[in-house]
């Protein structure tokens, strides 16, 4: 299947001399939520201002659908509905009047009904009326994912979505995006809150300094970089590693009755069974054990860190 | 061409003035009232007929001009000013609309809005002085050209600022004076010979000399060189504009 955006030796340097984006190459696929992780200033909304218009490129070329986003803009823009990071609206128009008119600028023939259930659908129904300056900041927040939705786009674009939106609404939000996939819209995200990439994204790509350092599928990822531990609860106290065992690495816990082992779950060999008996050779005996494996986050920092 | 868009951007600012219609159409009529009452009133009666008109009636297409000019710019720079402020400039740039579109909705309701105020100016200004328009369709053509052309001027000026201030400068210290020197209050024949030549370099004096002609069939200078200026101030406008959305500058970064 083609993607559904193809980004090729994207380069982008801001008049400054400031090189914000450095040779990207991405591809996105149709249907998928992709998330752009990346700490602060790496180039992720940057990137989503080109694609989307907002900036222009230096060099490179960038398609949707296979359209060119410049020579072809109108056909790349009218698929692309884009909730930026801060909160942009206008002050003092209606919800309803403010959604409303982003269909407009984007083309479509009015329809109140499917304005409706994107209101209905973020809990903005009962604000249709209410001028934007008196909503609360996640409200604000929903009536920018509205006025995107509003004009029916293939992809979304959702810049930081939920950054300043309490765990409830936040739930709600993915509640909203997991059924747009669903209706088959192609969804791309950046976030801070990376449990929630974890949790919601198909696909993962790395950003820092202008440069995509990976692309992978989530689960593929975690398995593949995922270091595991082990964790050995010993049946009495023990006051030091005995120095048969120094190769492993164990750590020790302060109160002396539990033995942590990490191992790389990509390695032929684990070292878990000649562990064990080397334990026992030792003297040493265990009660209880557990595996636990390391979190996308410690992932994304080990990645940053090493870049 | 996307109509649809065209409409959107022209209905959403012409509800921006209907909710600030205190602001964007009564003020202006106050303050022009304000003008008949000293001007007209109070200081033109001890002024004679100027080329054969009261000075009261003289000064009418002047002083609509006078508003339509500094209107014209104030809605226009605003509209496309306040995205840029607030950030909802986003959605604009975003959209799959041309340049054209976007100008076209934007100058499109700035000019409205300073035509609706020019006749509203004209109609009260026909409660303090004797009118009559001697060609009306040549009236209605300066005032919807002047509309147009410092609408499009305005909205260079509403890019081009980056800070409330700058989009209050052009008007203060270059609009507002080339209005006044501009012939709104005078006949340009009353300066001395060196200022007459001074005052023909400012465009102004054209927009209000041809405006003046088509009420009474008096003229600074010829109806044709009128129309020529306007136009081709309007052209300058134009070229600015296509060279703003051709470069992104202060749009796109």
């Amino acid at each position: 299947m083609t993607p559904i955006i193809s980004v090729a030796n994207l380069s982008k340097t801001y008049g400054s001399g400031f090189k914000a984006l450095n040779g990207i190459n991405l591809e996105i696929k149709r249907g998928e939520i992709f998330a752009l992780l990346g700490p602060n200033g790496a180039g992720k909304t940057t990137l989503i201002s080109i694609i989307c218009g907002i900036a222009n490129l230096s060099e490179g070329r960038v398609t949707v659908d296979g359209h060119d986003i410049n020579r072809d803009y109108r056909a790349a823009r009218s698929m692309i509905g884009l909730v930026p990071q801060e909160l942009h609206t206008d002050a003092f128009e209606s919800v309803w009047a403010t959604v409303s008119f982003s269909r407009g600028l984007f083309g479509k023939p009015k329809n109140p009904a499917h304005i409706e259930k994107v209101l209905k659908d973020l809990s903005l129904w009962d604000k249709k009326d209410s001028k934007i300056v008196t909503l609360s900041g996640g409200m604000k927040r929903r009536v920018m994912i509205a006025k995107a939705l509003s004009h029916e786009p293939q992809i979304l674009f959702l810049d930081e979505p939920t950054a300043g939106v309490d765990v409830e609404l936040r739930k709600g939000m993915w509640e909203v995006v997991r059924a747009l996939q669903a209706s088959g819209v192609t969804i791309i995200l950046t976030t801070h809150y990376i449990e929630e990439a974890e949790e919601m994204a198909d696909r993962i790509g790395v950003i820092n300094k202008g440069e995509i350092i990976l692309v992978e599928e989530k689960a593929g990822l975690m398995q593949k970089l995922g270091k595991k531990h082990l964790k050995l609860h010993l049946q009495s106290k023990v006051d030091a590693i005995p120095a048969s065992l120094a190769a492993y690495g164990l750590e020790l816990s302060d109160d002396g009755r539990t033995v942590t082992y990490d191992y790389d779950t990509r390695g032929e060999r684990t070292g878990i069974t000649s562990l064990l008996s080397d334990l026992r050779a030792a003297g040493i005996r265990i009660s209880d054990l557990d595996t636990s494996q390391s979190s996308l986050e410690d992932i994304f920092v080990s990645l940053v860190k090493a870049s | 061409m996307n109509f649809r868009a065209v409409r959107a951007i022209y209905l959403f600012e012409m509800a921006r003035t209907w909710r600030t219609l205190l602001q964007s159409i009564v003020s202006p009529v106050v303050s022009t009232s304000l003008y008949f009452v000293v001007f007209g009133a109070a200081i033109g009666s001890r002024i004679a007929e100027v080329e054969g008109v009261s000075y009261g009636t003289f000064i009418v297409p002047g002083l609509v001009m006078l508003s339509v000019l500094t209107q014209s710019i104030a809605n226009a720079s605003f509209g496309i000013y306040f995205p840029k402020f607030v950030g909802t400039i986003y959605e604009l740039l975003s959209a799959p609309v041309s340049y054209f579109e976007i100008v076209l909705g934007y100058v499109g309701a700035a000019a409205t809005k300073s035509i609706i105020l020019g006749l509203i100016i004209l109609a009260t200004a026909a409660l303090f002085v004797p009118l009559h328009i001697m060609h009306p369709w040549w009236m209605l053509t300066f005032l919807v050209l002047t509309a147009v052309t410092f609408s499009l001027f305005g909205f260079i000026i509403g890019i081009w600022a980056d800070g409330f201030e700058k989009l209050q400068m052009i008007p203060m210290l270059v609009v507002t004076p080339l209005t006044f020197l501009g012939g709104s209050f005078y006949s340009v024949n009353m300066l001395p010979e060196g200022w007459r030549t001074i005052t023909l370099l400012n465009p102004v004096v054209y927009l209000i000399s041809g405006f003046r002609w088509s009420f009474y069939e008096i003229a600074d200078v010829s109806i044709g060189l009128s129309v020529g200026m306007t136009l081709g101030f309007l052209a300058v406008c134009m070229v600015a504009v296509w060279w703003i959305f051709k470069t992104g500058y202060r749009l796109k970064n």
